[in-house]
């Protein structure tokens, strides 16, 4: 049996650090290149020495696709590509090609300017490893060698973001990267045609979660953003300048101008407006309503929402501030947490997930005092409010893409191994289908059934098909047909008796046998041909029985009354080779019926 | 395999392809000569036009006839609704069209003659561009001529003409068919026909009832342009119409994806052979210069996308550097908005080097810096530019100069001589566009700019892709008059007229199936000796399953005996040692001869020879 192999050595009942190693029909795939957000030492990046301890690494992967710009799914790209050496080709979407070398370079001023890190990837890097990379579009199938094909499926989870059809021969894989399934304010839901994979590879961020509705979730956070400003309270929102960002935007754009609220509100990067020129620019890639309407109003115009300055910081009185990065881990939105975090007038709204290790996961869990690394001691005396805002697939979404697509078999990844265990039992339990989540460095191994491409000669098939249709419907009946399989040059076909004979120029010989039963019956010949048809059509119940000129025919068998009048009458069976079993039956039955 | 071509204009295409059992139609565009033979439809009602003197035909005195021809300058016109000429209806039965595939947005404006009311079920494909631009062409359209009530089947119009169209002088006496004219369809019409068109993108494949794939590639000429490969396990079709292998602003065309066809259909080649598209642009830059310089405006009658984003890239620069910065530029079409916002927000159907601007990230076009600095103004209509400066440059439609902004500024400035109209769409020719607006006094330069493939490009493409068959519309044809520039390959080419069907030599043999593992193990071939050597045969007897026309075999459950080939004639010696292992032969033998004394001659001898005899 084929196998399809696959090795997490990111993600694998894990966030964080997506890289995940598929193998089948003899070709490796790399599927995302991420680093982890928690991690500043080695463990940032995936383990690059499992898959070759030492030598080339080009030799050992055949393409790796990049499902979108997120730093977790395409972080570790340049180090690879630069530092560890790998030349051959890398996919992603136009958008994500665009935007990917911004937040990296933005992790790497991060990393390199205000950590002081050492060995880590210049901007020259960065450029060079974009150069190499081959940009594709939604569906656009694209063959990387004569035997691999890879397509792209909107995934909705942030701009340019997409799931990857992969196919080695009869062998086919998705993976979802991180998806969506309900449309939001600026993106649409992921979508797939019913492939049938042998396997899905799907995320499972939220695989316990059904989220409530998503309108309750944008009250809630409107409530609470307008509430807090009332007081002349402070509200930080960290996000990533790309994504999330966009849709608050425009949800909280929408509510001033609803609400004709004066409060300042600003967006904290030099790259806001560059960030929504790429969102104008593949504006093909946002959702229905705003590709529709941007001739007349671009939604990602903002009158409300202004560059933050740092010196705004301490400035007396309510705003509400986006600042990078989302996670609290560095940057100048931990800047600002740290300034204003010890009032109780102010909030912060952490709108998406949070990697373990980072600021951003120890205040969800509570920490009301964080220790820096220069020992500085901040406590946390202002509200702390959890919003699920990121665009992942919750429970339901997962079940569905599920139905959608139809695989074989699941693979969860990009979750926590206690909610993985229990969506697999969910799997398994309403799909029948095996689950799979292997840990980081595991191999899952799949088998996979064996489908032979084959040319069927098409004599064959209709001849088939005129007997098929002859008969009168009943899909269950088994069509059977016979025929002798070719093998030359490797390739195989399947070919009627006598096309073989005209290809290779052999002359067929034929084997024939007859029978005379004699039969004591008087009357005319037709009669008793009539009688041993009724028998025939009684006993061979599903076969076609023909009589003309006093004859029966049933396939290749012969069936000749022989003697007129006379009262013992000459029956001839005769069949061909091929028809051996039911030439000898009906010669067996009509022997019983003489005696 | 049958190629029907329904088209009379090789530059607008319509062909329907019978393969498999099914019925695919490539392109189906519109000839829009026949708007020429009608007087102009202005936006504001002109004088000029509504006092020219009716024409009757000499001798003739017909009642019905009355009003319905104008004489302008010589030229005799009819004055009614101007008509367009769709493709045939009669050949192919348009209800048992599977499917059909759109090529670019100059090839589909027949659309909604094909798929509204004529009981059209199937898919029609395109790609997201060719809709979306498409769209914009055919709105504007409808928009010019509903203002005028033309389109629909309501209201009065000349037809009496028709009948005596003989009668008339020529190019009216020369009309093709003026009876199978229709007026355009309502915007209804047009909004349902393009509601049913599916998106498609380059490269992928789409699968036409499991019968066929049919993929999408670049051809190069406009935004979103394709050809379009029709692909089954074992035959492949290429169609190539409107494809340019100049560099201008869309994605250069995919070559590879055409090689290596059964069947290579050619079309929509270029329309004006004699003149380079790039001296062409450099003349008009000039013309357009000296014109502005003297103090005159220049009028493009234009379409409202394509060639018109390399006309405002290159015109605005060349201005620029003769120092005519300041004088404005005007878009001025109902979807000018539309068509220019849209024209930047397709990054991933521009060349290289206009995506790379996207990375920075910046507009693909310069359009959107030149309207964003002002000297580019784009508006639905003339009265909606409140200051409208003179002089200027006025980009406006329609390029037949029978309906659209273009007829009402064409009547302005006709009087001046210090004014000018450039032709650079390839689709009319200028002098009968210019006809009903004689005498003329403003200058006319004929500038065509068609970047789609000359004749000898075409050749070279055709020997670069060696397809085992060429299919031609007889237009491209050798023959025909003496030194006409010709597609000239030396493959069996298939020489295809308006109306006609002609079968091409593709046959298919085998279906590609799947073979399960199982049954797979179940056989072992075993080397065919006597043959032609390497093959290795098994008889099989497999279950059939056959899923949206997709074959599988896979192992019946209960292993039914396959039918062994037998072949050659027996080894006697062999089959007599073989019987005798057998033991207890026969007491009797009835040789049966079927009249061939030989075999029976052979047989009695043999058998005589083997029994103990005395």
């Amino acid at each position: 049996m084929p196998e399809i192999k696959i090795t997490p050595l990111g993600a694998g009942q894990d966030v964080g650090r997506s890289c995940i190693l598929l193998s089948m029909g003899g070709k490796n795939i790399m599927l995302d290149c991420g680093m982890h957000m928690g991690y500043n030492d080695e463990r940032r990046f995936p383990d690059f020495s499992y898959i070759v301890p030492e030598g080339p690494i080009t030799s050992q992967i055949d393409c790796v696709i990049i499902s979108h710009f997120h730093l977790d799914h395409c972080g570790a790209l340049p180090y690879m590509s630069e530092m560890v050496g790998y030349t051959g080709p890398i996919y992603m979407t136009h958008p994500t090609k665009a935007i990917a070398p911004i937040l990296l370079e933005d992790m790497r001023k991060v990393a390199v300017e205000r950590k002081g890190e050492s060995n880590f990837f210049t901007s020259q890097m960065i450029k060079d490893c974009i150069k190499k990379v081959t940009a594709v579009t939604l569906h656009q199938s694209v063959m990387v060698d004569n035997e691999l094909e890879i397509k792209a499926y909107y995934a909705g989870h942030v701009l340019g973001a997409a799931m990857f059809w992969i196919r080695v021969g009869s062998q086919s894989v998705v993976y979802t990267g991180d998806y969506n399934m309900t449309p939001d304010r600026h993106l649409g839901a992921a979508w797939i045609d019913k492939c049938r994979p042998d396997l899905l590879i799907s995320e499972s961020t939220y695989a316990t979660t059904i989220r409530d509705s998503k309108r309750c979730r944008e009250r809630d956070f409107l409530k609470k953003v307008h509430e807090c400003v009332e007081k002349g309270g402070k509200v930080l929102i960290p996000v990533f300048a790309l994504g999330r960002a966009q849709e608050l935007c425009i949800l909280l754009e929408t509510y001033w101008e609803r609400m004709n609220l004066k409060y300042p509100v600003y967006f904290a990067l030099g790259l806001t407006e560059k960030a929504n020129n790429y969102y104008k620019m593949f504006i093909t890639w946002t959702n229905q309503k705003i590709r529709k309407t941007f001739v007349q109003r671009n939604m990602f115009d903002f009158k409300h929402i202004k560059p933050f300055d740092k010196s705004y910081i301490d400035n007396p009185g309510a705003m509400v501030v986006f600042a990078t990065p989302g996670m609290l881990h560095a940057g100048l939105s931990l800047n600002i947490f740290k300034k204003w975090a010890p009032y109780e007038q102010n909030m912060l709204i952490m709108p998406g997930f949070c990697v373990q290790g980072t600021v951003g996961h120890k205040i969800l869990n509570g920490a009301k005092k964080i220790e820096f690394e220069n020992r500085q001691v901040v406590e946390v005396k202002m509200a702390v409010e959890y919003m699920s805002f990121s665009a992942h697939a919750d429970a339901k979404g997962i079940m569905q893409l599920i139905q959608y697509c139809e695989p074989k078999n699941v693979l969860l990844v990009h979750g926590e191994a206690q909610k993985m265990e229990f969506l697999k039992d969910k799997i398994e339990k309403e799909f029948s289908i095996n689950c799979y989540m292997p840990a980081n460095g595991e191999t899952a191994v799949i088998n996979t059934p064996t489908k032979i491409p084959i040319d069927v000669s098409l004599r064959l098939l209709k001849a088939e098909a005129v007997r098929y249709n002859a008969q009168p419907p009943d899909p269950k009946r088994r069509r059977v047909v016979h025929g002798i399989l070719c093998v030359k040059d490797n390739r195989l076909s399947f070919l009627d008796i006598d096309e073989v004979c005209e290809e290779i120029g052999i002359n067929r010989h034929i084997i024939r046998f007859t029978s005379t039963v004699r039969f004591d019956d008087p009357g005319p010949a037709v009669k008793t041909a009539e009688k041993l048809k009724g028998l025939l059509t009684e006993k061979l119940q599903g076969w076609s029985i023909t009589i003309s000129d006093g004859n029966i025919s049933v396939e290749s068998v012969l069936i000749k009354v022989e003697g007129e009048d006379e009262s013992t009458k000459n029956i001839y069976v005769s069949w061909t080779n091929q028809d051996e079993d039911l030439g000898s039956y009906i010669l067996g039955l009509l022997q019983s019926m003489v005696q | 395999m049958k190629l029907y071509c329904l088209s009379s204009d090789a530059a607008k295409p319509c062909f329907v392809l019978s393969f498999k059992e099914l019925l695919i139609m490539l392109d189906c565009g519109l000839s829009a000569h026949s708007v020429l033979n009608f007087l102009p439809l202005p936006p504001v009602p002109s004088t000029r036009l509504a006092s020219l003197p009716t024409y009757t035909p000499p001798h003739i005195n017909d009642p019905l006839l009355e009003g319905e021809l104008k004489e302008c300058c010589g030229r005799v016109f009819v004055d009614s609704v101007p008509e367009f000429c769709p493709p045939l209806d009669k050949v192919v039965d348009f209800s048992q069209l599977d499917v059909i595939l759109i090529s670019n947005y100059t090839c589909m404006m027949a659309l909604p003659f094909i798929t509204e009311e004529t009981g059209f079920k199937g898919q029609v494909y395109a790609t997201e561009p060719t809709l979306q631009i498409g769209r914009f062409y055919l709105e504007e359209l409808s928009e010019w001529l509903s203002e005028g009530g033309a389109t629909g089947e309501g209201g009065p119009g000349a037809r009496r003409w028709k009948e005596l169209v003989h009668l008339l002088p020529p190019p009216l006496a020369q009309a093709v068919r003026p009876r199978a004219w229709r007026r355009l369809f309502s915007a209804a019409a047009l909004a349902r026909s393009l509601a049913r068109v599916r998106v498609v993108g380059y490269d992928e494949r789409v699968d036409l009832y499991g019968a066929l794939d049919a993929t999408a590639v670049s051809s190069g000429f406009c935004l979103g342009s394709a050809n379009w490969v029709l692909r089954s396990a074992h035959e492949k079709v290429a169609y190539v119409s409107g494809s340019s292998t100049l560099t201008t602003h869309p994605r250069p065309i995919n070559q590879a994806a055409l090689r290596g066809a059964d069947l290579l259909v050619l079309a929509a080649l270029t329309q004006t052979p004699a003149h380079n598209p790039d001296h062409m642009l450099g003349d008009l830059c000039v013309h357009a210069a000296l014109t502005l310089r003297s103090g005159g405006s220049v009028l493009l009658p234009v379409y409202p996308s394509g060639v018109l984003y390399d006309l405002l890239e290159c015109l605005s620069a060349h201005l620029e550097g003769a120092g005519l910065g300041g004088v404005p530029l005007y878009v001025i079409s109902p979807v000018a908005d539309a068509s220019l916002a849209y024209s930047n927000i397709l990054a991933e159907w521009v060349s290289g080097g206009k995506q790379a601007r996207v990375a920075l990230p910046e507009e693909p076009f310069p359009h959107a810096a030149l309207a964003r600095a002002g000297r580019l103004r784009h508006a639905k209509a003339l009265h909606h530019l409140p200051d409208f400066r003179q002089p200027c440059v006025v980009f406006a439609g329609h390029p037949s100069l029978r309906f659209g902004a273009a007829v009402h500024l064409l009547e302005l400035w006709a009087s001046n001589p210090a004014h000018a109209v450039i032709f650079t769409e390839p689709d009319f020719p200028y002098v009968e566009a210019l006809a009903p607006f004689q005498p003329l006094a403003m200058k006319a330069f004929h500038c065509p700019i068609d970047t789609s493939l000359n004749y000898s490009q075409a050749n070279k493409l055709v020997r670069e892709l060696r397809p085992r068959e060429l299919a031609l519309p007889e237009q491209y044809a050798a023959g025909g008059g003496a030194g006409r520039p010709h597609v000239g390959a030396d493959v069996p080419t298939v020489v295809v007229k308006r109306g006609a069907a002609k079968a091409a030599t593709v046959r298919r043999r085998a279906a590609r199936g799947t073979l399960c593992g199982t049954l797979a193990a179940r056989a072992v071939p075993r080397e065919v000796a006597g043959g032609s050597g390497g093959l290795r045969a098994a008889p099989l007897a497999a279950e059939l399953r056959v899923r949206d026309a997709r074959v599988e075999l896979v192992a019946p459950p209960a292993p039914a005996r396959a039918a062994p080939l037998h072949w050659s004639s027996p080894d006697v010696e062999a089959l007599v040692r073989a019987l005798a292992r057998e033991g207890g032969g026969p007491h009797a033998t009835h040789v049966f001869c079927e009249g061939r004394p030989d075999v029976r001659q052979a047989l009695r001898r043999a058998l005589a020879a083997c029994l103990p005899h005395v």
